[in-house]
């Protein structure tokens, strides 16, 4: 399994905002644990989703040229259930951004539906800091990640 | 130009927020680590939830000074602030109270100088 929890994005404006969408399928082998009888997404996939739209969108201002680590969750809440057949649009706002990092405001949906939401702080660590930080350009465009950026709107508004 | 009680009570809301304490806990006194269970990554919380807040910008090491006891400066020798460190304290944070640091300026101390009324001092400086 690849630790990609969002299948493509729909919408990305850079430093701005971006959507991406993640549909919920029984073959998911996790589903069939949680729970037996009654699978439902599990809240904790639902923030790695919105964790990863934002980080991307987040790695995106300074071209993926920073390592960006989830550093913090301030406030996450989870609203109903997610089941099989259900497709998950996460929302990410770029709250704020600097040297140091940045703070993400995201939302989960399903059509109309708020089923979570969560403020996310993000950390830029430096290459050299000897944390054994990732190489995030080669992690998000060749984790055949680059196929989710094929988006629907792009900040050009080309696709 | 906001009052200091309006500054106190948005830092307050804004610590509720960054730190998941309760409104009483967070007074002009109150540490932000020894008190308040703040750490590393929740000052860069602070920080950009405050800038939303009063909508300011607040550089880098502006209001939480950073790499002040590092090895090879004449700040710091054997565990203590010295003579030269406290003035170079205070030129960097006029905002916290470095004379009553001075009174046992052991480098473990420097955290006790983040305090809630350090903030309201440093918003009262920079929006007057």
């Amino acid at each position: 399994m690849r630790w990609i929890w969002i299948d493509r994005f729909v919408e990305f404006e850079k430093g701005s905002h971006a959507k991406a969408i993640k549909n919920v399928s029984l073959a998911e082998e996790h589903l069939h644990d949680h729970f037996p009888g009654f699978p439902v997404m599990p809240g904790s996939l639902m923030l790695e989703g919105m964790a990863q739209t934002g980080g991307i969108l987040l790695g995106d201002v300074h071209d993926f040229e920073r390592a960006v680590i989830l550093a913090k969750v301030p406030k996450v809440s989870y609203h109903g259930w997610v089941v099989p057949g259900d497709t998950l649009t996460y929302s990410a706002t770029l709250a704020n951004v600097s040297e140091e990092g940045g703070l993400v405001s995201c939302t989960a949906h399903v059509g109309e539906r708020l089923v979570a939401e969560a403020e996310i702080v993000f950390a830029h660590v430096n290459a050299d800091s000897g944390n054994g930080a990732i190489d995030q350009k080669s992690f998000v465009f060749s984790m055949r990640l680059l196929g989710v950026m094929d988006v629907g709107k792009a900040g050009t508004g080309t696709k | 130009m906001p009052t200091r009680d309006e500054i106190f009570s948005k830092v307050q809301a804004t610590l509720v927020d960054a730190l998941g304490v309760d409104d009483e806990d967070v007074t002009e006194s109150a540490r932000l680590s020894a008190d308040l269970g703040a750490e590393s990554i929740d000052f860069l919380d602070i920080v950009f939830r405050l800038e939303k807040n009063f909508a300011t910008k607040i550089p880098r090491g502006e209001l939480f000074p950073e790499n002040f006891a590092a090895a090879g400066t004449a700040y710091v020798a054997n565990g203590m602030v010295t003579e030269e460190g406290l003035k170079e304290l205070k030129v960097r944070m006029p905002h916290a109270d470095i004379d009553g640091f001075a009174k046992n300026p052991k480098v473990e101390n420097l955290q006790e100088l983040f305090t809630v009324g350090m903030i309201v001092n440093f918003l009262q400086r920079k929006l007057g």
